[in-house]
């Protein structure tokens, strides 16, 4: 008999029950399906403590490490607090420290909080103007550093409601409030031996950056190989930054992509994912990360699955705009 | 594939869950690689629907799995004002039955699986 704390309310267990079981005994509503471990519509997280490694069973390994967990699968052996997936709704300040432009539409921009952040790098938070609460989501760029600061490349568009505001009016030592961290696209540590392929268009480098620093930090040992697209030269950033990785890390293997015009010598000709799925045509054992252009990740995602990847492998973060 | 025993289920004789796994794998492959009904599976997010043939695989080997009717009815209609026909259910039985043939089951369990997928090509095509 265990409790099962779930917003704010206390439930009881009664033998061999499931957490799913005993919130719908408790009406409390919640999404599932199958009650077989399968369709996976019941996915909760565990807050504090580990659930039952049985009842994260097909779960990715980055959820499994964030103690998400099937409902349906878990008979929990001692007594939890479970929420549903990206419901923790609280905000905490933060204040510029940095702001530098990358390149013509990027801006580099470091955030400071006054208390201790939880995140793996290549998560991502919404960002909330404070005057107007308008939120927008960007990509973490940096590993933790017990600093509690976090690094995003923000993307400056046209007519960016958010972005403009980031690059004509945002300053050094103004507040902005930020969301916990989300998403399973990021590292894990267990294997590294494992080749990682990394492909990114635009600020779609930024979870990738932080993916890779926080490989190497990891000491991974198994071949790195980064992918940047861009359509010309204006579009890529943090090149010399990476070719000095490259130098240090001879593992890391750094492949700037143009796909425009009268492309210089210095960087390979095409779409970055073209150029990264011909170089490598069989793909099973590898760990994927594709971040940036919607169309972009939804299509790799198949091809790479359809060259041997498994999809349980394949993290991928459409950027919207 | 273990020999037949009177008692063994379906879905034991076929290796329970880790061979629902390797089964969904393939499947999953060769109906993407397929031109004759993959358009149908265009912009659908791809963990999503490996979850969903896994509950379809699940259920057509005997296993326990609450698949409805209602649900296969509601989760087909917009691939049937799409075309989605008898032609494109076949070639899914085709590539299922291959999957079947890669892993080595023999053509009697084969045929009873068919027969279980069968049983949803009303509710599929919303007949």
């Amino acid at each position: 008999m265990t409790r099962i704390t779930f917003d704010d309310q206390t439930f009881v267990t009664k033998k061999d029950e499931t957490v799913l079981h005993t919130l719908l005994r408790n009406n409390i509503q919640v999404p599932y399906g199958c009650k077989a471990g399968v369709c996976q519509s019941c996915l909760m997280r565990c807050l504090g403590n580990t659930p039952p490694p049985t009842s994260q069973v097909g779960l990715k390994d980055t959820q499994q490490k964030q103690n998400y967990f099937l409902a349906c699968l878990c008979k929990p052996e001692s007594d939890i607090t479970v929420t549903l997936p990206n419901t923790e709704s609280s905000w905490l300040e933060v204040e510029v420290i940095e702001k530098i432009e990358l390149s013509t539409n990027v801006i580099f921009l470091k955030l400071k909080s006054k208390e201790p952040l939880a995140f793996f790098a290549g998560q991502f938070v919404n960002l909330r103007r404070n005057n107007d609460g308008v939120i927008r989501s960007y990509s973490i760029a940096n590993i933790p550093n017990g600093l509690h600061e976090l690094e995003f490349h923000i993307r400056i568009l046209p007519n960016g409601q958010f972005s403009r505001w980031v690059a004509d009016e945002l300053e050094v030592g103004m507040q902005l409030s930020l969301s916990h961290a989300q998403g399973d696209c990021h590292y894990v540590e267990e294997k590294s031996e494992q080749p990682l392929l990394l492909i990114g268009t635009g600020t779609g480098l930024a979870p990738l950056f932080g993916i890779i620093k926080d490989a190497l930090s990891h000491k991974h040992s198994g071949e790195i190989h980064l992918f940047h697209g861009s359509r010309n030269e204006s579009g890529l950033y943090f090149e010399n930054k990476l070719r000095e990785l490259t130098q240090k890390y001879p593992n890391f293997h750094y492949t700037p992509c143009l796909s425009g015009e009268n492309v210089s010598e210095k960087y390979a000709q095409g779409r970055a994912n073209q150029i990264a799925l011909e170089k490598f045509p069989k793909l099973n054992g590898w760990r994927i990360y594709l971040c940036g252009q919607p169309e972009m990740v939804l299509h790799t995602k198949r091809v790479a699955y359809l060259q041997g990847a498994s999809l349980k492998e394949i993290y991928a973060d459409a950027f919207t705009s | 594939m273990s020999e037949t025993t009177t008692n063994a289920t379906l879905f034991e004789q076929l290796g329970g869950e880790a061979a629902v796994d390797a089964a969904v794998d393939i499947f999953y492959r060769k109906v993407l690689a397929d031109y004759r009904i993959n358009r149908f599976f265009n912009g659908v997010d791809m963990d999503t629907q490996a979850a969903k043939q896994k509950a379809f695989l699940t259920m057509a080997f005997g296993g326990p799995a609450n698949y409805s009717g209602k649900d296969m009815r509601e989760g087909h209609a917009r691939f049937v004002k799409m075309g989605l026909d008898d032609s494109h259910f076949d070639a899914v039985v085709e590539n299922l039955e291959a999957t079947l043939t890669e892993l080595g089951v023999s053509q009697e369990l084969i045929a009873q699986v068919a027969a279980i997928a069968e049983t949803t090509r009303a509710d599929v095509l919303g007949k």
